[in-house]
């Protein structure tokens, strides 16, 4: 899987299994180690069953980037992801308040953020969920919308409306 | 060491003092961790007055380990252990979720939780620093509210220790209900809402604990392994396999078996396992999966798990609407459904879910519902015994009030909240009847929904006897010692700590390697079946066999399989069939003989000294007969 150019991870959330191997798969490709804390992806669960892959949606006005006073992040040419020039970066998180769905967090050891680089145009994470035929990432193509930013959410207002979709009006009990 | 984070937590509870505990490498390599390190850490401080130690005292130990493999090897497990109020033994039981995951990532191999807190507590861990909290606001809140606050208190409490990190995972959560609280012999330990740690009772070791709750939360990388190479070359491997090899545990968990285990191999209880056999077709997968299943593929975050055997249900329409509950899977089917004459699965997510609200674990309560049941038809249990309760087979709504009575420990719930076993033992004094016939149980612990009189099974006439686990049927003795059913095999993976069910057709050989790359050692199949887990299976028979305060078990007569089981099947394909006594007697004393336990089940003198364990062997001889 190498895909040339610009491109979107679609995410469906019912298909989600919670297995974490994005997790596992995006920290080995970054770090080197099954770190879960330090995956630019990761898997909320606050209520059972409501599995969120949490991971940057590329909005279309990027206000991470806009927010940063070091210019620490800039946006990839070739795959229109957010970088971040970790030696620039101060983790002073002014980045996590921009961000509609306080997505970017700090790397557990030394003071900068993680957000998703989709590696470089080969977004581990997509592939093993394929591997695992859970599909519950998958590329699509990226055309102009405004909703990428729509994904920009707190795990908590997915989980609201996820818990009612999977059960109902008394989902809304469960957070 | 490769694979352990390095160090366990001791907790005491009642002086609140904690410390770090390590242990050296011949010791863990010897006792890998999960339950086999729980046999050696529960021998060391409790063996030399084992039959004294009451499982629901104060100096009772609860440990809850994860091994080297835990987040390794494809769906991670803990497993918790301690004294067992239902065995009296000591019993390995696993449990999945994220708890076992995070505690490593927080630096902890394990929990080592001793003594009484004096009031309600929840213990909280971070990698910055263990606490104990007050809990008196949890006491009493059944299962889904628990976890709804302590989802959210967990993610409050790491937002203000560290506010800078940006947006908080929820915790790893291991916690009980009402049943726990009060000290039920068949409460169980929960992660989500129906996930538990049930074979054991350790809910209700928590209860008389005051404990209510472990929570951690882990920033860490996994610990260094010894060739990460070749480790996330066999995770990837081990995961080809499993999705090779179980298209229908894929498709519809185990939960394909509520139907076919009655039907096909008729080794389902049905009505307190007065039938094995049942076609009801009202019970088939198809009902669940087009009725009340809402995922079709649910791993629980059972970290690296591709297997995702779990469901999520919930009834959308008619009188059980809003009953929600995570599977049930095959176990549960049949003893929160067949066992009670409940054969939709409306009725069996409704009331699974009561039971997971109130802590209980499927197969223990499922199996003491189902014993009052029978009474209640034979005329032994009347309706006034039962506190107004009609308890007639397939009446959801009166196993129902049934069960919040045995949470509540109110009437004859304070009775059967002490288990089939010990319940029976009470009703039989008190009724002057011998109701301990109906008691489908082993050594005090209900048996698994896998009968053995069709010969249609897995599990055989010893399985069950012979096991160290008592009823448990994820740890069945079998004759065959390195057969993947043993117990010294199970052993391997509960003490691992990870899924038995993603070694489902791997081969042994993938499991090794495995072992080997995380943790560097080579053990392989002859060290294990000789040496190593024998070990384990000497000192957890010992304990077993020491038993008390309140229960021992005389090998001559227990190592036996329930009344019920030699009485022929009545209906099926399979009726008339029933156990062989003399077929087992003969079985049994061949196991003995190949485990190396003497003629009356003891671990032999010169096989515990072969293994080291003098201290075993010096203390069993108060028990030669």
């Amino acid at each position: 899987m190498n895909v040339k150019g610009v491109f979107w991870i679609a995410r469906d959330y019912t298909k989600c299994s919670g297995c974490r191997r994005c997790e596992i798969a995006c920290s080995l490709f970054h770090e080197g180690k099954i770190w879960p804390e330090a995956s630019r992806i990761r898997v909320f669960m606050l209520v059972p069953g409501a599995e969120i892959p949490h991971f940057c949606a590329q909005c279309h006005d990027y206000p991470c980037v806009e927010s940063c006073p070091e210019n620490a992040l800039s946006i990839s040419k070739e795959t229109e992801a957010v970088l971040v020039d970790k030696e620039k970066c101060t983790g002073c998180g002014l980045c996590i308040k921009a961000c509609p769905g306080r997505i970017p967090h700090l790397r557990p050891t030394e003071n900068y953020i993680l957000i998703c680089d989709l590696c470089g145009g080969e977004p581990q994470c997509v592939k093993v969920c394929a591997e695992a035929q859970f599909d519950a990432l998958r590329i699509v193509n990226k055309p102009e919308t405004y909703s990428y930013k729509l994904y920009a959410k707190r795990p908590e207002e997915t989980t609201r409306n996820l818990v009612i979709s999977l059960y109902g009006e008394k989902g809304k009990e469960l957070i | 060491m490769r694979g352990y984070a390095g160090k366990f937590l001791e907790i005491d509870l009642y002086t609140e003092k904690m410390k770090d505990i390590t242990f050296d490498e011949p010791t863990l390599r010897q006792y890998i961790g999960g339950r086999g390190l729980a046999a050696k850490i529960l021998w060391d401080r409790l063996g030399d007055r084992w039959e004294t130690i009451d499982p629901l005292g104060p100096e009772n130990i609860l440990l809850i380990l994860t091994g080297p493999l835990t987040g390794f090897f494809p769906g991670s497990k803990i497993c918790v252990s301690g004294k067992s109020p239902q065995t009296n033994g000591i019993v390995g039981s696993t449990i999945g979720g994220e708890f076992s995951v995070e505690i490593k990532c927080a630096g902890y191999d394990g929990l080592i939780i001793t003594g009484k807190a004096p009031k309600p507590v929840y213990i909280l861990i971070t990698d910055s620093r263990a606490e104990i909290k007050d809990a008196s606001h949890l006491w009493g809140k059944d299962g889904k509210e628990t976890l709804k606050i302590l989802t959210k208190e967990g993610k409050e409490e790491l937002e203000k220790r560290a506010p800078q990190h940006g947006e908080w995972k929820q915790p790893g959560i291991l916690y009980i209900g009402p049943a726990g609280e009060n000290r039920s012999r068949v409460a169980v330990v929960n992660a989500y809402w129906m996930h538990g740690a049930g074979y054991g009772g350790y809910g209700g070791v928590m209860g008389s604990k005051n404990l209510k709750a472990v929570v951690a939360k882990g920033t860490g990388p996994l610990p260094e392994v010894a060739d990460l190479k070749k480790t996330l070359m066999l995770m990837n491997r081990i995961s080809q396999e499993n999705m090779k090899n179980t298209g229908v545990t894929r498709q519809w968990g185990t939960g394909s078996a509520g139907y076919d285990v009655g039907a096909r191999t008729s080794s389902e209880p049905v009505r307190n396992w007065q039938e094995e056999w049942h076609d009801e077709k009202s019970f088939g997968v198809d009902k669940f999966e087009d009725r009340v299943w809402i995922k079709r593929y649910w791993t629980a975050s059972d970290f690296g798990c591709a297997t995702a055997c779990l469901k999520l249900a919930t009834p959308k329409t008619g009188p059980f609407k809003g009953a929600i509950t995570d599977n049930p899977d095959y176990e549960n089917q049949a003893y929160v459904g067949t066992n009670l004459g409940i054969f939709t699965p409306e009725e069996n997510v409704y009331l699974m879910a009561l039971m997971d609200e109130l802590g209980f674990c499927g197969i223990q309560g499922g199996n003491v519902l189902g014993f009052a049941a029978e009474l209640y038809q034979r005329g032994i249990l009347t309706r006034e015994d039962l506190g107004g309760i009609e308890l007639k087979w397939g009446d959801a709504k009166a196993f129902a009030a049934l069960i919040r009575k045995i949470a509540a420990r109110e009437g004859i719930g304070n009775t059967l909240a002490e288990g089939t076993h010990r319940a029976a033992l009470k009703i039989r004094d008190l009724k002057n009847i011998d109701v301990l016939r109906y008691a489908v149980v082993e050594k005090g612990m209900a048996i698994g929904a896998h009968g053995i009189r069709s010969r249609q099974d897995y599990p055989k006439n010893i399985s069950y006897a012979c096991s160290v686990q008592g009823g448990d049927h994820t740890s069945i003795a079998h004759p065959i010692l390195t057969h993947e059913n043993s117990e010294l095999r199970i052993i391997l993976h509960d003490s691992g700590v990870y899924c038995w069910f993603n070694t489902f057709d791997v081969s042994e050989e993938l499991v090794w390697d495995i072992f080997e790359a995380v943790t560097g050692w080579k053990v392989g199949p002859e060290e294990w079946y000789e040496i190593t887990a024998r070990r384990i299976l000497h000192i957890q028979r010992a304990a077993l066999l020491i038993g008390g305060p309140d229960l021992k078990w005389d090998p001559r007569v227990h190592d036996d399989n329930p009344p019920r089981f030699y009485e022929p099947l009545p209906s099926g394909p399979y009726t008339g069939r029933t156990l062989d006594k003399a077929k087992f007697e003969k079985a049994k004393k061949e196991y003995y003989e190949n485990v190396g336990w003497d003629e009356n089940g003891i671990p032999k003198p010169e096989e515990l000294k072969r293994l080291g364990l003098e201290g075993v062997a010096k203390k069993l001889k108060e028990l030669r007969f």
